[in-house]
């Protein structure tokens, strides 16, 4: 193999499974470390720059960063007692947003300079306008979000309950954004593309999500149409206090996150008895696990394998669905089909019907020749890159450009299209895209001292606490998790295994004495003969066997040998570096942020 | 030393012996060793082993003397029985041990100085009377404890960190406990932990004296151009004889060699060890012939490794003593005072 290239920035972001797995790549050991200091303010500000909603991601997001962490790899359950668990980084982050000094937090915020000249429209009010808004508005351009709901934040204000998310906490958020200046918001529904072109902008960023639920196609659903409701527009009148009630027995449809949130809020609407019903397997469903666990912690069951077949209705008013069982069956190339299992139809009672069954992305208001081609899937043709696209000014983000996904991609997205804008309008090619900044240090105090807590501790992952659930259910705005406070949060932050503090490894201080070797409680270090990877990653003291971490390979040492280390399980307890004789292994903290519309991504 | 203890977590693949335990449960505190030393590589080194062997880790007692290498066995075998003795006493203390209980594995972990200086008459005696252990010799040629003076096995002409070159034949180990009748006898190098482990596995199984001397850079006194025990100069002039494959007894043989390049030993406990030629003819059953290759090996400033000589059939002290079957402190009353028509037969039998 080849000496590892660790000047690639790639190659130490990829070590830190995290920060590698967030779409935006915020830098989540450094906040976790800060968050352990108990210095809450600076944590937020890492996640702000990064994501820029922390107190709302920090409730909400749908954390890709928690499966990746390698803490899930590195557990015993016998040690932790308890499951292999990664860090719980998202409610981590909501830490910060809890326990930030807010006059501190105000006086960080950027404040926008005098206006440039040129103007951008934002269509849609939600994370990846708000991103692209707050990203350029400092820049010096004049932003105006338009939006069909009164208040910013999309999706964000209209999904998610209360209960979850409470008002307050977007509030500030978006205000952190309009607060900076430069930023107009018009209420106003948007009808046409052409209209909005026609008013002379420099550049459209369009961030008007996936706004159509999709609807039931059964017998009866259009007889029954008073207590049947499609749940985003549902959820959306709840938040806005239009719907305040729901009969007691309601049955949604659908395992997605939307499920999840219209059968919650049910319960507090006056559903004592409310179902989840899906059409496929418990195991296969969207939601996330932690969102049914949720449900089902409030009495809601979750029936699976029953697909919705009539609304039977009596005097035109819902008596309940009628479902038909299925089993799922595999093909030779292992897909699924759901056919019937032959066993008797399923009859469920109820007053209400919330149809939470996918959602689906609608570009009415673009005319057909205002110069954006779209696909056979009705998404927009862009270039992955830079999210332009064939309209030369238009750019999409967030879910409108790639279908439904959740906030913390479309505040990527949002970062990605303010660097597409900003570079087309200082004429530079949006297509070569920034270097992530990295600032490389090492962490050595002393001879044995370290400036980040190295001993990996074997605590299992910590409960959020949550309010009682009498009283959760009785009140609609009542945050249902507590968040953790500083002394859990604390236990839980030291459990980060701090991943981007490096081992970095130099051969020619190298003298081949084996002491990394033989302290590294992981055996992730092996002297050998060079080789294919495949062959070495046999050879190792202890075999490699998740070929999607690599190993690292460092060579001019004396014997001709290299030095590859695993980096798969890597503790990052600094052991090696330690008990290193000559320096050969150091351990560099490699704080990498990724380059927002700024200077910084201007062609040197 | 280090302030942390070494992470508990441990690779996911980390498997038990057959004893039960994971190769971590030989394991003992973090070493406060130099950076770098090679004694750590060489506890390393007996950590494996002990795990290969599936030995209970209560049924191994270590014994030591004074210095770097004798404050080692804090670093292994953690749950193991350990004795720190007075300078260069070791052997007297392990004798008695081993004469007290046969049934333990005894490991004798000592230094340069803490066996050719002020201990080596005990070292002489230890390997004449032929107690069944396995005696290790952390080798660095250097007083590293009261910072760098020559040792007694530092080779004549090598030249101190100071700069000072020595005058004073050198006390070669591996010579002497030929000589002095120890029926295994073996050289290896911390840094090279696949001839070391099999050597330390095949010692601990010889049911007599086993002796190896392990060269151990001192990385903080021994390591710099001029010095014969550096990390540098014993890769450069490593002579290894043969690697040995330890094959014990139970185990199922798997591994197939090329006809003509490997030697079987049968010990009389039924275990194998194989033999595999490194270069030159080499007969490691032949004593003269060893003592004869060792010291020509000396003489062309080779560092000669390997398992150099190996009595198969030997006869231990208890054997020599014809003394009981079993551990003394497991005899009863009964067995240690039998009465009176016993001693009238002795009486008897003096007439």
């Amino acid at each position: 193999m080849k000496p590892t290239d660790i000047a690639n920035p790639d190659y130490f972001h990829k070590v830190v499974d995290c920060q590698w797995a967030c779409p935006a790549h915020t830098p989540v050991p450094e906040y976790i470390r800060l968050i352990a200091h108990g210095r809450y303010s600076d944590a937020y500000m890492i996640n702000w720059k990064s994501n820029v909603f922390p107190g709302i991601l920090g409730r909400t997001c749908d954390r890709p960063c928690e499966p990746a962490c390698r803490r899930s790899r590195v557990e015993d359950e016998n040690l932790v007692k308890g499951k292999k668990e990664p860090v719980a980084i998202c409610r981590l982050k909501r830490v910060a947003a809890d326990y930030k000094d807010d006059d501190d937090i105000a006086a960080q915020m950027p404040k926008a300079p005098p206006k440039n000249g040129k103007r951008i429209a934002c269509i849609g009010g939600g994370p990846a306008s708000l991103t692209v808004a707050r990203d350029l508005a400092v820049l010096g351009y004049e932003i105006i979000i338009y939006d069909q709901d009164p208040k910013l934040g999309g999706f964000i204000r209209t999904q998610i309950p209360h209960f979850r998310l409470p008002e307050s906490v977007i509030d500030e958020e978006v205000g952190h954004i309009t607060g900076i200046g430069n930023i107009e918001f018009r209420h106003q529904r948007i009808d046409s593309l052409k209209a909005v072109l026609a008013e002379g902008y420099d550049a459209v960023f369009v961030g008007s999500g996936a706004p159509r639920g999709r609807d039931l196609d059964v017998p009866g659903r259009k007889e029954a149409a008073a207590n049947i409701h499609i749940g985003l527009d549902w959820l959306s009148s709840v938040s806005f206090g239009h719907i305040s009630k729901v009969g007691s027995r309601v049955i949604v449809l659908g395992g997605g996150n939307t499920a999840m949130d219209c059968c919650r809020t049910a319960r507090r609407l006056g559903g004592d008895d409310v179902k989840v019903i899906v059409r496929s397997g418990f195991e296969e469903m969207k939601a996330s696990p932690w969102e049914k666990e949720d449900a089902m912690g409030e009495d809601i069951p979750i029936l699976n394998m029953l697909v919705p077949k009539e609304v039977t209705h009596k005097d035109g008013k819902i008596t309940g669905v009628l479902f038909e069982k299925v089993k799922a069956e595999y093909d030779a190339k292992g897909r699924r089909s759901l056919v019937p299992s032959g066993e008797p139809d399923e009859h469920h009672e109820c007053d209400d019907v919330l149809v939470a069954i996918g959602q689906e992305n609608s570009f009415p208001w673009i005319e057909k020749d205002a110069g954006i081609e779209f696909d056979k899937w009705g998404l927009p043709k862009l270039n992955e890159k830079t999210f332009g696209s064939t309209h030369p000014k238009v750019f999409f983000g967030g879910d409108a450009a790639f279908g439904p996904k959740n906030i913390i991609w479309a505040a990527a997205h949002g970062h990605d299209g303010a660097i597409s804008i900003h570079k087309m309008l200082i004429g530079e090619d949006p297509e070569e895209r920034p270097a992530p900044g990295v600032n490389v240090a090492s962490q050595k105090m002393g001879i044995h001292e370290w400036s980040y807590d190295n001993a990996p501790t074997i605590d299992h992952r910590l409960k959020v606490p949550h309010r009682p659930k009498k009283e959760a259910l009785k009140d609609i705005m009542a945050e249902v998790e507590l968040g953790f406070d500083p002394q859990l949060a604390f236990k839980e932050a030291q459990r980060c295994l701090n991943c981007d503090v490096q081992t970095v490894f130099t051969g020619q201080l190298c003298i081949e004495c084996d002491a990394c070797v033989d302290i590294c409680p992981m055996d992730c270090i092996t002297f050998a003969d060079n080789g294919e990877e495949k062959d070495l990653r046999t050879r190792l003291v202890a075999p490699a066997m998740n070929p999607t971490q690599d190993l690292y390979i460092g060579d001019n040492l004396k014997t001709g040998r290299i030095m590859a280390k695993d980096e798969d399980v890597c503790l990052h307890c600094g052991l090696c570096a330690e008990r290193c004789p000559t320096g050969a292994w150091d351990m560099r903290k490699y704080y990498m942020e990724m380059t927002q519309a700024e200077h910084a991504c201007r062609k040197q | 030393m280090t302030y942390i203890a070494k992470p508990r977590l441990h690779h996911p693949s980390l498997v038990k012996n057959k004893a039960g335990y994971t190769r971590r449960d030989y394991e003992g505190a973090v070493s406060t060793l130099c950076a770098g030393c090679g004694h750590d590589s060489i506890s390393a080194a007996i950590i494996q082993a002990s795990y290969e062997l599936d030995v209970l880790p209560h049924q191994i007692a270590k014994l030591s003397g004074i210095g770097c290498s004798s404050k080692a066995p804090t670093y292994f075998l953690g749950a193991s029985h350990g004795f720190n003795t007075v300078h260069g006493r070791m052997p007297s203390v392990m004798t008695g041990a081993n004469l007290a209980n046969k049934n333990l594995v005894y490991m004798g972990v000592s230094g340069d100085g803490d066996s050719a200086s002020i201990g080596l008459g005990q070292f002489a005696h230890i390997m004449r009377r032929g107690v069944n252990m396995t005696y290790i010799v952390m080798n660095n040629g250097v007083y590293g404890l009261t910072k760098g003076q020559f040792s007694a096995t530092a080779d004549k002409g090598s030249i101190s960190k100071k700069g000072v070159a020595n005058s004073d034949e050198s006390i070669d180990l591996v010579s002497l406990a030929i000589l002095m009748g120890a029926t295994f006898v073996g050289r290896s190098f911390s840094g090279d932990k696949h001839q070391l482990v099999p050597l330390i596995k095949a010692a601990m199984d010889h049911k007599g004296a086993a002796f190896l001397d392990v060269i151990s850079p001192c990385v903080a006194f021994n390591n710099h151009p001029g010095s014969t025990k550096s990390y540098d100069y014993v890769r450069e002039h490593n002579e290894a004889l043969n690697r040995i494959d330890f094959i014990d007894g139970r185990d199922e043989i798997t591994t197939s060699y090329d006809p003509g390049s490997v030697t079987t030993v049968q010990q009389h406990d039924g275990s194998l060890l194989r033999l595999r030629k490194l270069g030159e003819e080499y007969d490691p059953s032949d004593k003269v012939a060893a003592m004869k290759r060792v010291q020509e090996g000396m003489q062309d400033g080779e560092v000669v490794t390997g398992l150099l000589y190996v009595d198969a059939t030997p006869k231990d002290l208890h054997h020599h003593l014809n003394t009981v079957d079993v551990p003394l402190n497991t005899l009863s009353d009964a067995d240690l005072c039998p009465g009176l028509p016993a001693l009238d037969r002795i009486n008897a039998s003096l007439r």
